[in-house]
């Protein structure tokens, strides 16, 4: 239909303009081309952002008071073993999903690669299977499949004779199933982001290495992973500010409790504690300190990769 | 060293059993849970408990069906799922190429600042501002009401990224002159010479915020009230509340709020790849 009136515009087009109308015409219109993207962020984006700074200073009910208590709420949170256990399950789930999912999708990136690999698009669709599935069916199944009593995960340990594992309700086995579940749902995702860095690495480069004598391993070692340098250092600071506000699989693993992933917190991780706090309690403040202390995290984790990245450079 | 050379070269280029093995495997772990999920959601709860596990579906489906119809309005939550998805893939689409299209091609007092702020702004991260969020909806009276997903999903500053990108990369100026000189304003210029060639992009932009927008779940969570305004991820959830009445129950939810986007992904995933492949992070 587009097609159709670009034909129409041609053949007739209307009067010409002025140069100078068209001129105040453009700038006209780019603004209001733009204006939505910062009218909606501005509203629900960035005056929330900073909104959260404010909104922590004060004992904040929702149906009472708002009473301004400085910074007693962080106080509070510092001295809060809730917390504390919370921000060690973060980072628990975290290094656990990220680091072999970063590992795996560069060994699937490198053979996914491959000149002459054959149903290249039909493995390169599977991979992304899991990223269209939502959590939290994602979460019902896993919680299905891994069950202690039920579950085909501890079936196929029993037939070796292994004792079946409650996942759910130990400390280990929750943060190993969530990181399970984030690890599938991202692995292929950033297959692909990897696989398109490495596409524009010509192949002569790979064959020339191997004439040379190099062979797979050291392929892999001295092109592949030098050449995935800048996607890779964006793959950790995506996963590390995803990892850092996972909260569908936690609430949905637990479900005798919700919102604290177990009668003894064993999986709750920080954006699930915020929201106990904010949406369970109704401490808006104290869940708003909360916010802060994962944004503060964030921009640690990223400036902490910031220099290792830049070191890994002058290194170089 | 030349005799080497021809044998080495050969081994290179052929395939070995083991990467098909890997792929093979990884397919295998990729699809299976969506399987199983369709396994359960086909069965009764005591197929679905049994050792050695079915491994074929079973008739039951439509029962199960039936009983998460009757448990909640699943049908309306689909619907709000289609209705919230599609307005943010479709506004999505619309909004990045327009201000991808401005950044890209129009000159206007401020444009390098007010880019840099859009990528500054990918770096904040919202969804840790859930609290005030929420205030703000109250102020609005937009608790539980669809708005409430669909507005603030509409803003995609990689969305403006990508587009300017690949606006600049298929847009001639010439093209652009051409086009002025003809007397077309901008606004004629966008919709009839740069939106029809730049739309395969902007599809492929739409069906990620398409699917981000049909899984998500954080926000909904909070946002929605009533039954009848839940997505069906949120259904899922309310579904799961009632685990002890039946296992099979939570499962005939996630394959019926799946099922969707697999034939969504049957149809047009083949783009979805291509679109990270041309992502970007290339070159």
């Amino acid at each position: 239909m587009t097609a159709t009136l670009s034909q129409a515009s041609r053949a007739a087009p209307p009067p010409p303009r002025t140069k100078k109308i068209a001129g105040v015409g453009e700038r006209l219109s780019a603004y209001a081309y733009i204006a939505p993207f910062f009218v909606i962020f501005g509203v629900f984006g960035l005056f929330p952002f900073a909104f959260t700074f404010y909104v922590a200073l004060f004992d904040w009910n929702p149906i009472g008071d708002q009473v301004f208590i400085g910074f007693d709420n962080f106080v509070r949170m510092f001295g809060d073993p809730r917390f504390w256990n919370a921000a060690g399950n973060t980072v628990s789930i975290w290094a656990l999903s990220t680091v072999p999912q970063l590992l795996l999708a560069l060994v699937l990136a490198h053979v996914l690669n491959h000149a002459r690999l054959r149903f290249a698009l039909f493995f390169r669709m599977s991979v992304l299977v899991p990223y269209i599935t939502s959590v939290a069916a994602t979460a019902i199944v896993f919680v299905q499949l891994f069950d202690r009593d039920y579950g085909l995960f501890n079936w196929l340990l029993g037939l070796v004779g292994v004792e079946p594992i409650d996942f759910v309700q130990s400390t280990w086995g929750s943060h190993l199933l969530i990181a399970t579940m984030v690890m599938w749902r991202w692995f292929g995702y950033t297959t692909l982001l990897y696989l398109a860095s490495l596409q524009s690495v010509p192949r002569s480069v790979f064959e020339a290495a191997a004439i040379d004598g190099a062979g797979p391993w050291q392929r892999f070692r001295h092109i592949t992973v030098p050449s995935l340098r800048a996607v890779i250092i964006f793959t950790v600071v995506t996963s590390t500010i995803g990892g850092l506000q996972i909260f569908t699989e936690p609430l949905l693993i637990a479900t005798g409790a919700p919102l604290t992933c177990g009668a003894v917190r064993q999986c709750q991780t920080l954006t699930l504690f915020l929201y106990e706090q904010g949406f369970g309690q109704f401490e808006f403040g104290y869940g708003s300190a909360v916010g802060v202390a994962l944004f503060v995290m964030v921009v640690a984790i990223a400036a902490l990769n910031y220099l290792l990245s830049t070191r890994i450079k002058a290194d170089r | 060293m030349t005799t080497t050379t021809a044998p080495r070269r050969r081994r290179l280029d052929r395939v070995r059993w083991w990467t098909y093995l890997l792929l093979g495997v990884a397919t295998v772990v990729c699809l299976f849970p969506l399987y199983w999920m369709f396994i359960v959601a086909t069965t009764d709860t005591a197929t679905a408990t049994r050792m050695p596990p079915e491994v074929v579906p079973g008739g039951n489906f439509l029962h199960l069906a039936g009983l998460v119809m009757d448990t909640v309005p699943f049908v309306q939550s689909l619907l709000n799922s289609l209705v919230v998805a599609t307005s943010i893939g479709i506004g999505q689409a619309v909004l990045c190429a327009l201000a991808g299209f401005a950044f890209a091609k129009l000159r206007f007092p401020g444009r390098n600042a007010l880019f840099l702020v859009v990528v500054l702004t990918m770096t904040v991260p919202t969804q840790l501002s859930v609290i005030p969020q929420y205030l703000i909806m109250s102020e609005l009276g937009w608790v539980d009401t669809l708005q409430a997903l669909v507005v603030p999903g509409l803003a995609s500053a990689f969305g403006i990224f990508w587009m300017r990108q690949h606006i600049s990369a298929t847009i001639s100026d010439e093209l652009m002159q051409a086009a002025r000189i003809d007397g077309a304003s901008t606004g004629q210029v966008f919709w009839r010479i740069v939106f029809p060639i730049v739309r395969p992009a902007a599809f492929v932009l739409g069906l990620f915020g398409f699917v981000t927008a049909w899984n998500d779940f954080l926000w909904p969570f909070i946002v929605l009230k009533s039954p009848e305004r839940y997505t069906a991820q949120i259904a899922i959830k309310a579904l799961q509340n009632s685990y002890d009445v039946d296992l099979g129950l939570a499962m005939s939810g996630s394959f019926l709020a799946t099922i969707p986007l697999v034939v969504l992904f049957v149809l047009v995933g083949r783009r979805m790849v291509a679109g990270i492949l041309e992502g970007a992070f290339k070159g």
